[in-house]
């Protein structure tokens, strides 16, 4: 069924929107496709919730057209629209109870016997004892949930989901997300979310699209954002990156050999996301979990063809499952590394002479014009 | 120090006590004085009891009379001060227009105004517009004395709103009308009513602007300001003591309804 009905794709076609002199979505391009959840992540200001109320109607796109399925809704005022958004903080109505929150939908659209449904909604979001209770009287988390059932009891084509969990602490979070995700598989309607946190759009969607300045920059399976990051923004602001500034060398079958500080790194080709000719300059990142740390008196136990690097340690955090060291190498002088804590060598304490080394096929190259800091502020955020 | 021990732990009581005695001790004497029976044309000493004036409310010439039209100008121009009010508060804070900030203060203006002069303004204004004083003339001036007061009133809560709401019903099917009457205005409903109420009291026992552009036409407060030159009739207590009864039910019925849905709810 979800291979022939295309009815909750949503189709993006340049669409922008301007304010003045300021642009806070570029012409941008998206295809949603039905049953999915996508996730759009990025920093605050990233135009992510532009988009997300362009697609609700909320908000008119300067440019560009928005189709649900073969729809063309650019020109249809929300309420017109077969969409439903769980907004932020939830909106929800404070002089109506959480049964008349639950039942808006269905009322405004002229349905009259609205009970039954609205009760098993309730049921669904396990909220069948508060109907009678008013929005304020409930925590944070239940509200969140009469938040989704309003917006999922109308059936909509589209559910679009406005940082729903950023006003939950984090263990809520956590439990939230999952709940999200099974209501998604359940109702197997397509889902937009819109989150600034990395690790919540990772868990939860399908395909995530990574927002900075208004564009897209990347746009993949979480996996594969992760692991083949195509620009720095996206290297840093999901998870941590380690990014080395390296000379081509020259290239020898399927790898290319870098010059960094001395020694020699290998980067397969088809993980370079920039040209690399002779002479020219690439970014070469590393994920932290992906480098083994071997004290230098063991060095020659190390196998031959991994990338190594020589350090100090000048920082180690135990995190119990894993050690985080911060390593000072000549390319890079807070290079992070998480070891887990299987085998503790006692010998691994700052100020420590270190090899660092990984498997090459773990190195991803960048386009070194970029700058090599992007997103990590905002990560912080 | 039993004494001393007893006022210090009641002290907060007493004060209330003695604050609400200082407040409400004029209304006691309106209503004891509704039942009196005076010798002569003033009702200013007690002298025995008697149902008389309340058995017979409108017994006094041109009266009742002036109170009907008190109470007329009173609800129109609660409905035209509460509708304008209405509109032009959610204007200030839902709009970004130019002029807005100036627009804010000229709004509040009219309350500085000494009311005396205003009146006498008033009434240049109106003679040479060549109006004719009377009913009319007394509701536009109301409508324009009780708007920043309603405006105020209703501002404040506009301001606490959340404009998500909005957008919330929308998103969810209702049309603009729809979501002005299903969100907006029960949401903003307190601070109207408020405003109303402020409205109507203001308006019903205003004198001074009213005397000034009445005309020939007699209000309740020109009857009784008129009738206090030539005697007071006790009648004028009945109708004093009848709002004052009428409001104090109003307030108990609402804390009784209020009560009602909070344990209903909880």
């Amino acid at each position: 069924m979800k291979t022939t009905d295309n009815s909750g794709d949503v189709r993006l076609s340049g669409i922008s929107k301007t304010y003045g002199s300021f642009t806070a979505v570029h012409p941008l391009d998206l295809t949603v496709p039905q049953g999915s959840f996508f996730a759009l992540l990025g920093a605050s200001g990233c135009g992510k919730t532009t988009t997300l109320r362009m697609i609700a109607g909320l908000e008119e796109p300067t440019s560009g057209t928005v189709h649900l399925g073969d729809q063309d809704v650019t020109a249809l005022p929300p309420y017109k629209r077969p969409v439903n958004t769980v907004f932020q903080s939830y909106a929800l109505f404070p002089h109506l109870d959480i049964f008349e929150n639950v039942a808006f939908g269905l009322r405004r659209r002229g349905i009259k016997s609205v009970k039954k449904q609205v009760e098993e909604m309730l049921e669904l979001v396990q909220l069948g004892e508060q109907a009678r209770k008013k929005p304020h009287q409930l925590s944070g988390g239940q509200q969140q949930r009469v938040a989704v059932a309003r917006a999922l009891i109308n059936h909509p084509k589209v559910l679009l989901l406005d940082e729903p969990l950023g006003a939950l602490d984090l263990k809520l979070r956590r439990q939230m997300q999952l709940e999200l995700k099974r209501i998604q598989t359940e109702v197997g309607i397509t889902f937009v979310h819109v989150t600034h946190d990395q690790e919540e759009a990772m868990t939860m969607a399908d395909t995530v699209a990574v927002m900075n300045a208004g564009r897209v920059e990347q746009l993949g399976s979480p996996a594969d954002l992760y692991e083949n990051p195509q620009t720095t923004f996206v290297a840093n602001f999901l998870g941590t990156s380690n990014l080395i500034e390296t000379e081509v060398d020259t290239k020898s079958g399927d790898d290319i050999v870098l010059k960094a500080g001395g020694g020699k790194l290998l980067l397969p080709s088809e993980r370079c996301a920039a040209p690399a000719t002779a002479g020219g300059r690439v970014l070469i990142g590393v994920r932290p979990e992906k480098i083994s740390i071997t004290h230098a008196d063991d060095a020659g136990t190390i196998t031959e063809g991994r990338n190594r690097i020589t350090g100090k340690i000048a920082d180690a955090s135990f995190i119990g499952v894993s050690t985080q060291y911060v390593i000072d190498t000549p390319v890079c002088d807070e290079f992070a590394v998480y070891a887990q804590n299987v085998e503790r060598d006692g010998r691994l304490v700052p100020g420590a002479d270190v090899v660092l080394h990984w498997n090459p096929a773990h190195t991803f190259g960048l386009d070194a014009a970029q700058d090599i800091d992007a997103g990590i502020e905002e990560e912080a955020v | 120090m039993p004494v001393v021990n007893w006022l210090k732990k009641n002290l907060v009581v007493i004060a209330g006590l003695v604050t609400l005695a200082f407040l409400l001790l004029p209304n006691v004497v309106v209503t004891v004085f509704s039942f009196n029976k005076p010798k002569g044309r003033f009702n200013y000493e007690w002298q025995e009891f008697s149902t008389d004036a309340w058995k017979d409310p409108c017994g006094v010439a041109d009266m009742c009379g002036s109170l009907s039209l008190s109470l007329q100008i009173a609800l129109w121009a609660t409905v035209g001060a509460t509708v304008l009010g209405t509109m032009i508060a959610f204007a200030l804070v839902r709009y970004r227009f130019r002029a807005r900030g100036v627009v804010n203060s000229l709004i509040f203006l009219p309350m500085a105004m000494p009311e005396v002069v205003m009146a006498a303004s008033l009434l240049t204004l109106f003679l040479n517009l060549g109006a004719q004083l009377g009913f009319w003339t007394i509701l536009i001036a109301h409508i324009m004395f009780c708007l920043s007061f309603v405006v105020v009133a209703v501002k404040a809560r506009v301001m606490s709103m959340d404009p998500r709401l909005e957008e919330a019903a929308r998103d969810l099917y209702a049309g603009p009308v729809q979501t002005f009457v299903r969100v907006t205005l029960p949401i903003a409903a307190p601070g109207i009513a408020a405003g109303a109420l402020l409205a109507f009291a203001l308006s019903f026992d205003d004198f001074i602007i009213t005397n000034f552009n009445a005309g020939s036409t007699v209000t309740f407060p020109m009857f009784v300001w008129g009738s206090a030159q030539r005697g007071t009739p006790v009648q004028i207590n009945v109708v004093g003591t009848a709002m004052f009864l009428i409001a104090v039910v109003l307030v108990l019925a609402s804390m009784a309804i209020g009560n009602r849905r909070g344990k209903r709810k909880a």
